[in-house]
């Protein structure tokens, strides 16, 4: 549609030069180029990992790091542990999020200009401000290492609130105002006339916020303390400043399994995802 | 109208408008706040206890002498007052990271401003391939650091590494990057624009299509260079979307942590540690009261950049 509006006289005069997308291209390859090693160099034997200088197509392909992984580490843990804080954190977010969003967007009520002012405020504080203590009182209620301690800090995050609020703000008042008059009652307006008209705008923080989870490090690094509770990142970091950073193709193969899943969600969903990051950064 | 009273079902009963009227209270409003209350409830309740709470907690507790071993009995502990802002002061480590912490910043934020508007401007002048040329440049922003640090980590190593190998194909002897008290820093920094210049990029496209074409068009047309449209039509115009840009990337340079942590471990000579690496090891030393200190040092300093930046965005609006 865009392509067509564009007038053939215009479209003419702005065509960009051809060295433009040359320049773009080999930019476009030094940013993948990391990518494309550790995947190439996951499937190496350990000895061509090291080897100087390096290859880029595995000389002998094998699956040995990625067995040593799911075999001698327990990655599968690992995984879920991720793929379970994940989703929690995205789903209570798309629930709690949408909700204050729509009361800060189209309610009025006292408080209102309290509560957002606090909430966006929050966007400011750095992580290592609040775990001190969060871990005390996650040791008081006895939720050190476990997933409920990862999970509940970031279930209802200030930044869902702010991509709700700009939502719905932009859905037009008279749908509200037909349903008053129909006589609806407030809850309902939202739960059966907004909230199926969020469907993009909660999708959208609902993958944003698994991205996030997922990659998520300080506080799932202070909060579990057993092997059996980490989360694929806080793994990879100990495996590779600790004893095994001596085996490069696992750790590569390691970086492999944390980083796959998240870029085949994104690249599935990236439409999204960028409409999100243009929304709450333009406003 | 005078027949209100025999139509009860039409409009309020009488008896009920005069109270109304005098409190001001208007019952869709009311029934507005009571549903905007239920709505708001449980992100509130979350978020006192596990964001605001902490947030003052933490004020409280960079006052007293929590240490670790106090933790199940945190009424038990004292107030000392200042003394934890002081050591700071005075711990020469503390110096040291808060150095660190500028340096991140002063190098990272233009640098990663300056790629993501290089790389904005070119996908906003070029047609084909927009959609393809955002996807890519946006990857590295959705992997997790601490994955493509391990990466960059094996790329960037002295002998062997795939940067040093490249570099000797131009005739550059490459140094080990991570080794030296001088270049550990800035590759760091190198490497963080790499990660996040992408998510300013999106913002930065997303601002600049906001501009009509139509007044650079005019402009080249008059004769004006790209340059100079650049300069004084596309900056300008650009200006509340830069100032918003760098808002988030000099908050998120104040809290560089997981690159030193897996590429440098805060070394060599604590050359990379930054405050949040610095209250991460405290923590770890058992050192609770002083850490939150130090975090609530950070969070001044991110709460007054951000307010100077904001009141840099509203003067010249």
């Amino acid at each position: 549609m865009s392509k067509t509006q564009a007038s053939p006289r215009l479209a003419g005069a702005m065509r960009a030069p051809g060295w433009l997308y040359a320049v773009m291209a080999a930019g476009l390859v030094l940013v993948v180029i990391p990518f494309v090693w550790m995947l190439l160099s996951s499937f190496k034997p350990e000895a061509e990992v090291r080897a100087v200088p390096p290859t880029w197509w595995p000389e002998t392909i094998t699956m040995d790091n990625y067995t040593q992984l799911f075999t001698q580490l327990d990655f599968p843990r690992f995984f879920m542990n991720s793929a379970i804080v994940a989703v929690a954190v995205a789903a209570g977010n798309m629930v709690f999020c949408s909700m204050l969003g729509y009361a800060l967007a189209k309610l009025d009520f006292p408080g209102k200009k309290a509560v957002f002012g606090v909430v966006l405020g929050t966007l400011m504080v750095p992580g290592v401000v609040t775990f001190v203590p969060l871990f005390v009182l996650t040791t008081n209620i006895g939720l050190t290492n476990t997933l409920p301690g990862m999970i509940l800090p970031f279930l209802a995050g200030p930044f869902g609130v702010f991509l709700m609020r700009q939502f719905i703000a932009s859905l037009p008042d008279e749908l509200i105002q037909a349903a008053r008059i129909d006589g609806a009652g407030e809850l309902r307006i939202f739960f059966s006339i907004i909230l199926p008209l969020c469907g993009p705008a909660v999708a959208t923080l609902g993958v944003l916020t698994f991205l996030a989870s997922w990659n998520n490090f300080l506080w799932p690094l202070v909060v579990a303390t057993s092997e059996d509770k980490y989360t694929l990142p806080v793994a990879l970091a100990l495996y590779a400043v600790g004893q095994n950073a001596t085996k490069y193709g696992l750790l590569l193969a390691g970086a492999v399994v944390v980083v796959i899943p998240v870029l085949a969600v994104f690249l599935l969903l990236q439409r999204r995802i960028m409409q999100g990051i243009a929304m709450t950064g333009i406003k | 109208m005078t027949a209100t009273a025999t139509e009860p079902r039409q409009g309020r009963p009488a008896k009920d408008s005069r109270p109304t009227k005098s409190r001001h209270v208007d019952p869709t409003r009311r029934g507005q706040a009571v549903a905007a209350w239920i709505l708001a409830l449980p992100f509130c309740a979350l978020f006192l206890v596990f964001t605001a709470g902490p947030v003052l907690a933490s004020l409280g507790l960079s006052f007293t002498d929590l240490r670790s071993t106090d933790v199940r009995n945190p009424l038990g502990v004292e107030f000392v007052g200042l003394t934890n802002y002081a050591d700071l002061v005075s711990d020469p480590l503390f110096r040291k990271v808060t150095l660190n912490t500028l340096l991140y910043l002063v190098l990272g934020v233009p640098l990663t401003m300056a790629v993501a508007l290089g790389v904005a401007v070119a996908l906003n002048r070029i047609t084909r391939l927009r959609a393809f040329f955002r996807v890519g440049y946006y990857l590295p922003v959705v992997t997790s650091i601490v994955a493509v640090s391990v990466v960059w980590k094996f790329l960037l190593r002295d002998n062997g590494g795939l940067v040093n190998v490249m570099l000797a194909w131009v005739g550059i002897n490459g140094p080990g990057y991570l080794d030296s008290t001088t270049t550990a820093l800035p590759t760091l920094v190198v490497m963080a624009v790499w990660r996040n210049f992408g998510s300013l990029m999106v913002i930065f496209l997303a601002g600049l299509q906001t501009i009509p074409k139509e007044i650079s068009e005019a402009a080249e047309t008059d004769g004006a260079s790209a340059w100079a449209t650049f300069r004084y039509i596309t900056l300008p115009m650009l200006r509340p979307t830069l100032l918003f840009g760098a808002v988030i990337t000099s908050i998120g340079y104040l809290q560089f942590f997981e690159e030193a942590f897996v590429m440098t471990k805060g070394g060599p000579l604590d050359s990379t540690k930054s405050v949040t690496f610095f209250t991460y090891e405290q923590f770890g030393f058992g050192n609770y009261a002083y850490a939150s200190a130090a975090a609530y040092l950070l969070f001044l300093a991110i709460v007054l950049l951000t307010l100077f930046q904001f009141r840099l965005l509203r003067e010249k609006d």
